[in-house]
Protein backbone atom coordinates (compact mmCIF):
# COMPACT_ATOMS: atom_id res chain seq x y z
CA UNK A 1 0.00 0.00 0.00
CA UNK A 2 1.71 3.76 -0.98
CA UNK A 3 0.42 6.72 -2.29
CA UNK A 4 2.91 6.49 -4.91
CA UNK A 5 1.33 4.14 -7.03
CA UNK A 6 -2.24 5.48 -6.85
CA UNK A 7 -2.48 6.90 -10.31
CA UNK A 8 -4.36 9.78 -9.20
CA UNK A 9 -2.48 13.65 -10.05
CA UNK A 10 -1.63 14.38 -6.61
CA UNK A 11 0.96 17.15 -5.78
CA UNK A 12 3.55 15.03 -3.80
CA UNK A 13 6.76 16.08 -2.94
CA UNK A 14 10.17 13.78 -2.47
CA UNK A 15 12.66 14.18 0.21
CA UNK A 16 16.18 16.04 -1.07
CA UNK A 17 18.82 17.81 0.71
CA UNK A 18 19.05 21.53 -0.03
CA UNK A 19 15.36 22.13 -0.97
CA UNK A 20 16.22 26.26 -0.61
CA UNK A 21 19.39 25.54 -2.23
CA UNK A 22 22.90 25.91 -0.91
CA UNK A 23 21.75 27.52 1.97
CA UNK A 24 25.64 27.85 3.09
CA UNK A 25 25.39 30.90 0.66
CA UNK A 26 23.45 33.01 3.30
CA UNK A 27 26.19 32.90 5.75
CA UNK A 28 27.71 35.96 7.16
CA UNK A 29 30.30 34.39 8.98
CA UNK A 30 31.32 30.49 9.10
CA UNK A 31 32.68 28.53 11.85
CA UNK A 32 35.94 27.31 12.62
CA UNK A 33 36.73 24.66 14.76
CA UNK A 34 40.20 24.01 16.89
CA UNK A 35 40.11 20.47 17.67
CA UNK A 36 42.79 21.52 20.48
CA UNK A 37 39.84 22.69 22.57
CA UNK A 38 37.38 20.23 21.63
CA UNK A 39 36.76 17.59 24.19
CA UNK A 40 35.69 14.91 21.29
CA UNK A 41 38.93 15.78 19.40
CA UNK A 42 40.84 15.37 22.80
CA UNK A 43 39.42 12.45 24.20
CA UNK A 44 38.95 11.06 21.02
CA UNK A 45 35.74 8.96 22.24
CA UNK A 46 32.33 9.80 22.17
CA UNK A 47 31.82 12.66 24.53
CA UNK A 48 29.93 16.64 24.43
CA UNK A 49 28.45 16.57 21.09
CA UNK A 50 26.42 19.33 22.55
CA UNK A 51 27.12 21.72 18.90
CA UNK A 52 25.76 18.59 17.03
CA UNK A 53 22.81 18.70 19.66
CA UNK A 54 22.23 22.22 19.39
CA UNK A 55 22.41 22.92 15.72
CA UNK A 56 18.83 23.56 14.09
CA UNK A 57 19.95 22.46 10.51
CA UNK A 58 21.80 19.04 11.43
CA UNK A 59 25.04 20.31 9.61
CA UNK A 60 27.47 19.01 12.41
CA UNK A 61 27.97 15.37 12.43
CA UNK A 62 28.12 13.25 15.54
CA UNK A 63 31.71 11.75 14.47
CA UNK A 64 35.70 11.81 15.91
CA UNK A 65 36.07 14.65 15.29
CA UNK A 66 33.27 16.55 14.56
CA UNK A 67 32.78 17.80 10.97
CA UNK A 68 30.57 21.04 9.64
CA UNK A 69 29.23 20.79 6.45
CA UNK A 70 29.85 23.71 4.93
CA UNK A 71 27.53 23.78 1.91
CA UNK A 72 24.73 23.85 3.91
CA UNK A 73 25.90 25.65 7.60
CA UNK A 74 23.54 28.89 7.27
CA UNK A 75 26.26 30.27 9.73
CA UNK A 76 23.94 31.25 12.73
CA UNK A 77 26.62 30.72 15.30
CA UNK A 78 24.68 28.72 17.88
CA UNK A 79 27.52 26.22 18.39
CA UNK A 80 29.97 28.90 18.87
CA UNK A 81 27.42 30.27 21.93
CA UNK A 82 26.47 26.81 22.71
CA UNK A 83 30.45 25.14 23.19
CA UNK A 84 31.68 24.79 26.84
CA UNK A 85 35.06 24.88 25.50
CA UNK A 86 34.87 27.34 23.18
CA UNK A 87 36.49 25.59 20.58
CA UNK A 88 34.24 27.37 17.84
CA UNK A 89 34.49 31.00 16.57
CA UNK A 90 32.38 32.70 14.01
CA UNK A 91 34.85 33.98 11.52
CA UNK A 92 33.56 36.49 9.02
CA UNK A 93 33.14 35.19 5.05
CA UNK A 94 35.87 37.94 4.26
CA UNK A 95 38.40 36.61 6.81
CA UNK A 96 38.42 38.61 9.92
CA UNK A 97 37.02 37.83 12.82
CA UNK A 98 34.06 39.33 14.60
CA UNK A 99 36.20 39.99 17.99
CA UNK A 100 38.35 41.68 15.74
CA UNK A 101 35.79 44.18 14.61
CA UNK A 102 34.76 45.32 17.97
CA UNK B 1 18.04 5.28 30.10
CA UNK B 2 17.70 9.24 30.51
CA UNK B 3 18.72 10.81 26.95
CA UNK B 4 21.83 12.86 26.84
CA UNK B 5 24.26 14.03 23.84
CA UNK B 6 26.03 10.98 23.68
CA UNK B 7 23.60 8.85 23.63
CA UNK B 8 20.85 10.34 21.57
CA UNK B 9 19.90 8.47 18.06
CA UNK B 10 22.49 10.23 14.86
CA UNK B 11 19.60 9.27 12.59
CA UNK B 12 18.16 12.73 11.21
CA UNK B 13 15.10 13.26 9.63
CA UNK B 14 15.31 16.77 8.67
CA UNK B 15 17.64 17.47 6.06
CA UNK B 16 20.15 20.03 5.67
CA UNK B 17 19.80 22.97 3.23
CA UNK B 18 15.95 23.95 4.30
CA UNK B 19 14.54 27.11 4.30
CA UNK B 20 14.30 28.51 7.87
CA UNK B 21 16.05 30.98 8.90
CA UNK B 22 19.66 30.83 10.93
CA UNK B 23 19.31 29.89 14.25
CA UNK B 24 15.60 28.98 13.88
CA UNK B 25 14.49 27.10 17.06
CA UNK B 26 11.31 25.57 15.29
CA UNK B 27 14.00 23.86 13.24
CA UNK B 28 15.93 22.53 16.55
CA UNK B 29 12.80 21.20 18.09
CA UNK B 30 11.46 19.70 15.02
CA UNK B 31 14.35 17.95 14.64
CA UNK B 32 14.35 16.44 17.75
CA UNK B 33 10.78 15.44 18.14
CA UNK B 34 11.12 13.67 15.04
CA UNK B 35 13.95 11.74 16.25
CA UNK B 36 11.67 11.17 19.80
CA UNK B 37 9.46 9.78 17.09
CA UNK B 38 11.58 7.84 15.55
CA UNK B 39 10.10 9.02 11.88
CA UNK B 40 7.50 6.46 12.50
CA UNK B 41 4.59 9.71 12.00
CA UNK B 42 2.39 11.22 9.70
CA UNK B 43 2.61 15.10 10.07
CA UNK B 44 -0.08 17.08 9.55
CA UNK B 45 0.71 20.80 9.70
CA UNK B 46 -1.47 23.75 8.72
CA UNK B 47 -0.28 27.14 6.52
CA UNK B 48 3.20 28.06 9.58
CA UNK B 49 6.95 28.14 9.23
CA UNK B 50 6.85 24.78 9.21
CA UNK B 51 4.86 24.70 5.99
CA UNK B 52 8.08 27.11 5.10
CA UNK B 53 10.23 24.40 6.44
CA UNK B 54 8.66 21.31 4.41
CA UNK B 55 9.40 23.28 1.34
CA UNK B 56 8.11 24.03 -2.28
CA UNK B 57 6.63 21.25 -4.19
CA UNK B 58 8.28 18.86 -5.57
CA UNK B 59 10.92 18.58 -3.24
CA UNK B 60 10.61 18.73 0.77
CA UNK B 61 13.24 19.13 3.42
CA UNK B 62 11.71 16.11 5.52
CA UNK B 63 11.88 12.13 5.20
CA UNK B 64 8.11 11.81 6.97
CA UNK B 65 4.91 11.88 5.43
CA UNK B 66 3.42 15.06 5.79
CA UNK B 67 -0.16 16.34 5.09
CA UNK B 68 -0.37 20.51 4.35
CA UNK B 69 -3.84 21.58 5.45
CA UNK B 70 -6.06 24.50 5.71
CA UNK B 71 -5.05 27.03 8.85
CA UNK B 72 -8.31 25.68 10.82
CA UNK B 73 -8.04 22.27 10.15
CA UNK B 74 -4.62 20.82 11.66
CA UNK B 75 -6.64 19.04 14.42
CA UNK B 76 -9.66 17.85 12.15
CA UNK B 77 -7.27 16.56 9.66
CA UNK B 78 -5.57 14.50 12.66
CA UNK B 79 -9.02 12.92 13.22
CA UNK B 80 -9.30 12.29 9.49
CA UNK B 81 -5.73 10.89 9.21
CA UNK B 82 -6.44 8.16 12.27
CA UNK B 83 -9.53 7.13 10.46
CA UNK B 84 -7.97 6.56 6.94
CA UNK B 85 -5.17 4.47 9.24
CA UNK B 86 -8.13 2.02 10.65
CA UNK B 87 -9.81 1.80 7.99
CA UNK B 88 -6.58 0.33 5.87
CA UNK B 89 -5.55 -1.59 9.21
CA UNK B 90 -2.24 0.22 9.56
CA UNK B 91 -0.49 0.41 13.11
CA UNK B 92 2.38 1.21 14.84
CA UNK B 93 2.17 5.23 13.45
CA UNK B 94 1.44 8.05 15.18
CA UNK B 95 -0.54 11.01 13.58
CA UNK B 96 1.66 13.99 15.02
CA UNK B 97 -0.17 17.76 14.31
CA UNK B 98 2.36 20.33 14.79
CA UNK B 99 1.12 23.94 14.72
CA UNK B 100 2.35 27.60 14.99
CA UNK B 101 0.70 29.85 17.63
CA UNK B 102 -1.68 31.17 15.26
CA UNK B 103 -2.82 27.51 14.26
CA UNK B 104 -3.02 27.03 17.69
CA UNK B 105 -4.21 29.63 19.75
CA UNK B 106 -6.01 31.52 17.28
CA UNK B 107 -7.72 29.59 14.04
CA UNK B 108 -7.17 26.20 15.14
CA UNK B 109 -8.20 26.56 18.81
CA UNK B 110 -11.56 25.06 17.63
CA UNK B 111 -10.78 22.16 16.07
CA UNK B 112 -8.29 21.75 18.88
CA UNK B 113 -11.16 22.20 21.10
CA UNK B 114 -13.21 19.32 19.96
CA UNK B 115 -10.68 17.06 18.77
CA UNK B 116 -9.75 17.03 22.64
CA UNK B 117 -13.16 16.65 23.20
CA UNK B 118 -13.73 13.41 20.72
CA UNK B 119 -10.67 11.97 22.31
CA UNK B 120 -9.04 11.39 19.33
CA UNK B 121 -5.91 9.87 19.83
CA UNK B 122 -3.15 11.94 17.98
CA UNK B 123 -0.75 14.33 19.40
CA UNK B 124 -1.13 17.63 19.06
CA UNK B 125 2.40 19.66 19.02
CA UNK B 126 1.86 24.00 19.43
CA UNK B 127 5.46 25.36 18.62
CA UNK B 128 4.99 29.14 19.86
CA UNK B 129 7.28 31.66 17.81
CA UNK B 130 4.56 34.81 19.66
CA UNK B 131 3.33 35.58 16.43
CA UNK B 132 2.43 35.17 12.97
CA UNK B 133 6.24 34.53 11.73
CA UNK B 134 6.25 34.20 8.28
CA UNK B 135 3.48 36.28 7.19
CA UNK B 136 4.92 39.35 8.70
CA UNK B 137 5.12 39.31 11.91
CA UNK B 138 1.62 40.26 13.05
CA UNK B 139 0.38 39.45 16.38
CA UNK B 140 -1.25 36.38 17.53
CA UNK B 141 -3.21 35.28 20.69
CA UNK B 142 0.38 34.51 22.26
CA UNK B 143 2.20 37.53 21.20
CA UNK B 144 3.43 39.27 24.76
CA UNK B 145 2.43 42.16 26.38
CA UNK B 146 4.31 45.01 25.63
CA UNK B 147 5.88 43.34 22.09
CA UNK B 148 5.80 45.25 18.97
CA UNK B 149 4.75 43.30 16.10
CA UNK B 150 3.44 43.85 12.58
CA UNK B 151 -0.25 44.51 13.57
CA UNK B 152 0.82 46.39 16.97
CA UNK B 153 3.68 48.91 15.20
CA UNK B 154 4.12 51.85 17.56
CA UNK B 155 2.84 50.93 20.99
CA UNK B 156 3.39 47.00 21.34
CA UNK B 157 0.57 44.69 21.66
CA UNK B 158 -1.71 45.86 25.16
CA UNK B 159 -2.80 42.37 26.29
CA UNK B 160 -1.36 39.66 28.07
CA UNK B 161 -1.09 36.45 26.43
CA UNK B 162 -3.10 33.29 26.62
CA UNK B 163 -2.36 30.36 28.39
CA UNK B 164 -3.12 27.65 25.96
CA UNK B 165 -1.57 24.64 27.93
CA UNK B 166 -3.73 25.46 31.13
CA UNK B 167 -6.58 25.78 28.46
CA UNK B 168 -5.66 22.12 27.23
CA UNK B 169 -5.30 21.02 31.03
CA UNK B 170 -8.97 21.81 30.83
CA UNK B 171 -10.25 19.18 28.31
CA UNK B 172 -9.05 16.64 30.84
CA UNK B 173 -6.74 15.08 28.47
CA UNK B 174 -4.11 12.53 29.34
CA UNK B 175 -0.94 14.54 28.57
CA UNK B 176 0.06 17.89 28.81
CA UNK B 177 3.55 19.62 28.36
CA UNK B 178 4.98 22.48 28.16
CA UNK B 179 8.79 22.37 26.40
CA UNK B 180 10.91 24.68 25.11
CA UNK B 181 13.54 24.13 21.92
CA UNK B 182 16.52 25.64 24.17
CA UNK B 183 16.40 22.37 26.67
CA UNK B 184 15.90 19.87 23.37
CA UNK B 185 16.83 16.76 25.93
CA UNK B 186 13.83 17.23 27.80
CA UNK B 187 11.30 17.99 24.75
CA UNK B 188 12.63 14.77 23.74
CA UNK B 189 12.03 12.91 26.54
CA UNK B 190 8.45 14.38 26.92
CA UNK B 191 7.40 13.99 22.82
CA UNK B 192 8.80 10.56 23.77
CA UNK B 193 6.85 9.83 26.54
CA UNK B 194 3.63 11.33 24.81
CA UNK B 195 4.29 9.44 21.89
CA UNK B 196 3.75 6.43 23.53
CA UNK B 197 0.71 7.31 25.42
CA UNK B 198 -2.84 6.80 24.26
CA UNK B 199 -5.63 10.17 23.68
CA UNK B 200 -5.13 13.47 22.95
CA UNK B 201 -1.73 14.58 23.95
CA UNK B 202 -0.95 18.45 23.60
CA UNK B 203 2.81 19.36 24.09
CA UNK B 204 3.21 23.08 24.04
CA UNK B 205 7.12 24.17 22.53
CA UNK B 206 8.49 27.80 23.48
CA UNK B 207 10.17 28.43 19.97
CA UNK B 208 12.57 31.69 20.24
CA UNK B 209 12.34 33.89 16.62
CA UNK B 210 15.78 36.04 16.15
CA UNK B 211 14.15 37.55 13.03
CA UNK B 212 10.43 38.27 14.75
CA UNK B 213 12.07 38.95 17.91
CA UNK B 214 14.83 41.24 16.93
CA UNK B 215 17.95 39.89 18.59
CA UNK B 216 20.87 38.18 16.85
CA UNK B 217 20.93 34.38 15.35
CA UNK B 218 23.65 33.30 17.75
CA UNK B 219 21.49 33.63 20.96
CA UNK B 220 18.69 31.64 20.42
CA UNK B 221 19.80 28.86 22.74
CA UNK B 222 20.37 32.08 25.53
CA UNK B 223 16.83 33.51 25.18
CA UNK B 224 15.15 30.41 25.42
CA UNK B 225 17.19 29.77 28.60
CA UNK B 226 16.42 32.97 30.09
CA UNK B 227 12.62 33.01 29.59
CA UNK B 228 12.69 29.51 31.75
CA UNK B 229 14.82 30.83 34.20
CA UNK B 230 12.92 34.39 34.52
CA UNK B 231 9.80 32.38 34.76
CA UNK B 232 8.44 33.78 31.66
CA UNK B 233 8.24 30.36 30.43
CA UNK B 234 7.24 26.89 33.14
CA UNK B 235 8.51 23.56 31.90
CA UNK B 236 6.52 21.19 33.87
CA UNK B 237 4.49 17.90 32.51
CA UNK B 238 0.46 17.04 33.49
CA UNK B 239 0.60 13.35 33.12
CA UNK B 240 -3.17 11.95 33.95
CA UNK B 241 -3.81 15.09 36.39
CA UNK B 242 -0.38 14.71 38.18
CA UNK B 243 1.48 17.99 38.15
CA UNK B 244 5.04 17.89 38.10
CA UNK B 245 8.21 20.42 37.23
CA UNK B 246 11.05 18.87 34.90
CA UNK B 247 14.56 20.22 34.00
CA UNK B 248 15.18 23.93 34.85
CA UNK B 249 12.14 24.87 36.11
CA UNK B 250 12.14 21.39 38.88
CA UNK B 251 15.85 22.65 39.77
CA UNK B 252 15.20 26.96 40.28
CA UNK B 253 11.92 25.59 42.47
CA UNK B 254 14.33 23.88 44.21
CA UNK B 255 16.73 26.59 44.43
CA UNK B 256 14.01 29.19 44.50
CA UNK B 257 16.26 31.80 42.33
CA UNK B 258 14.13 32.63 39.72
CA UNK B 259 15.37 35.87 37.74
CA UNK B 260 13.81 39.10 37.50
CA UNK B 261 11.73 39.15 34.17
CA UNK B 262 13.45 42.70 32.74
CA UNK B 263 16.62 40.10 32.14
CA UNK B 264 14.61 38.44 29.29
CA UNK B 265 13.02 41.75 28.25
CA UNK B 266 16.02 43.59 27.24
CA UNK B 267 17.44 41.05 25.19
CA UNK B 268 14.87 41.52 22.51
CA UNK B 269 14.49 44.64 20.42
CA UNK B 270 10.52 43.48 19.97
CA UNK B 271 10.62 44.95 23.82
CA UNK B 272 12.07 48.24 22.85
CA UNK B 273 8.91 50.38 23.77
CA UNK B 274 7.56 48.44 26.67
CA UNK B 275 6.52 50.59 29.37
CA UNK B 276 7.20 50.48 33.43
CA UNK B 277 4.08 49.77 33.69
CA UNK B 278 3.82 47.14 31.29
CA UNK B 279 6.39 45.49 32.61
CA UNK B 280 5.62 45.40 36.52
CA UNK B 281 1.92 43.84 35.01
CA UNK B 282 4.40 41.21 32.84
CA UNK B 283 6.04 40.54 36.06
CA UNK B 284 3.40 40.42 38.48
CA UNK B 285 1.66 37.62 35.69
CA UNK B 286 4.79 36.10 35.82
CA UNK B 287 4.71 36.11 39.48
CA UNK B 288 0.95 34.72 39.96
CA UNK B 289 1.59 31.97 37.30
CA UNK B 290 4.82 30.73 39.02
CA UNK B 291 3.23 30.38 42.24
CA UNK B 292 0.51 28.55 41.13
CA UNK B 293 2.75 26.10 39.81
CA UNK B 294 5.34 25.92 42.89
CA UNK B 295 1.97 25.17 44.88
CA UNK B 296 0.52 22.22 42.90
CA UNK B 297 4.71 20.70 42.48
CA UNK B 298 4.18 20.96 46.06
CA UNK B 299 0.95 19.06 46.13
CA UNK B 300 1.91 16.31 43.63
CA UNK B 301 3.20 13.03 44.51
CA UNK B 302 6.35 13.63 42.75
CA UNK B 303 7.18 16.82 45.31
CA UNK B 304 10.11 18.68 44.71
CA UNK B 305 10.90 19.31 48.25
Amino acid sequence: MGTRDCRHICGESSPAIGEAGKTGEWRESFPVIDLKKCVVAKQNKPACFLCWLYCPDAVITKTIPIQIDMEYCKGCGICAQICPAHAITMVHEQGLCLDDMD
Amino acid sequence: MKANAVNLTEKEYLLQGNRTCPGCALSLAYRHILKALEGQVIVTVPPSCLTVLHGMYPITSVTVPCVNTPFASAAASATGLLAGLKALGREGLTVVAVAGDGGTHDIGLQALSAAAERQTDFLYICYDNEGYMNTGNQRSGSTPLGAISGTTPILGKQQIPKDIAAIMEAHGIPYVATANASYPLDLYEKVKKAGAIRGTRFIHVFSPCPPGWSFPFNNTIIIGKLAVETGWVILYEVEDGVFRLTSASESIAKKGDLKPLREYLVEQGRFKSITEQQIEALQRWVNARWKRCLDRADKSPHSVH
